[in-house]
């Protein structure tokens, strides 16, 4: 089944453009059916019904009903590979 | 990339702010000054700061990119704080979480889907520690704004930075 993957930042304009490439290209060279939907941390509560994942840059503010993982290691190269692992572990569940 | 303006006047060296809010005011200001950003953008950045903090650890110097919402942005560019002192950030995505920052890479963004080489080229900076030491070394604003600009492709003759 088709994943939806949110990923949000603050703006929904900076940090998140960056993280929603990573995250494509991870789909794509991991054979992974996923959408990803790029936004606002404060536009999440729109999708919590529907979301399957959510990478963020930003700190968050209440509990979702899926998993949240933070990816600011895409901007600092620190970690990377760590946070690509549990993006997929949490994907391929 | 095209469309993105970077000038010296951008790139504001040896900031002596000791206060995070200082060193956002001072920056903001110099880009409202120079008609790039509106007057709005001074506070939205300040309150973006304080609730989505932008701070980012490095295996260098840490650095913070504060940015806020497109519509305060006229013109899409980018500016540069070298700080004298390290000041502390907010740690980016951490609630408690603080980083001494000395480099600002501060962004006026006005739109999701043209900017994703620039702030890729940008990233590639922050993992690059010699980059970020250079930066916050160097004396030379020309050659400062030369490696800036080389390291985010604003020439095409730029190349890879290694």
């Amino acid at each position: 089944m088709k994943k939806r993957v949110l990923v949000a930042c603050g703006t929904g304009i900076a940090t998140s453009t960056v993280v929603n490439d990573a995250i494509e290209k991870m789909c794509k060279n991991h054979d992974i059916e996923a959408e990803v939907i790029q936004c606002k941390i404060s536009e999440i509560a729109g999708y919590e019904d529907s979301a399957d994942l959510l990478v963020t840059t930003t700190v968050t503010k209440k509990d979702y009903p899926f998993p949240v993982i933070n990816a600011r290691s895409f901007l600092t190269g620190i970690g990377t590979e760590e946070t690509e692992q549990e993006i997929l572990d949490a994907l391929k569940q | 990339m095209s469309g993105l303006y970077i000038d010296e006047t951008l790139i504001l060296d040896d900031l002596g702010e000791t206060t995070k809010e200082g060193v956002l005011r001072t920056l903001a200001t110099n880009l409202h000054q120079q008609g790039l950003v509106s007057e709005s953008y001074i506070q939205a950045v300040i309150d973006r700061e304080n609730e989505y903090a932008t701070g980012l650890p490095t295996k260098g110097p840490s650095v913070a990119i504060p940015h806020t919402d497109k519509e305060h942005v006229l013109t899409k560019t980018l500016s540069v704080g070298v700080l004298a002192h390290p000041v502390d950030f907010g740690v980016m995505g951490e609630r408690e979480q603080t980083t001494p920052v000395e480099l600002i890479f501060m962004l006026a963004m006005d739109d999701e889907h043209t900017q994703l080489h620039m702030l890729q080229r940008l990233m590639n900076i922050f993992q690059d520690k010699d980059q970020l030491e250079f930066y916050k070394n160097t004396k030379d604003k020309t050659e400062r704004k030369k490696a800036l600009a080389e390291a985010l492709e604003l020439s095409r003759q730029g190349g890879e930075t290694t």
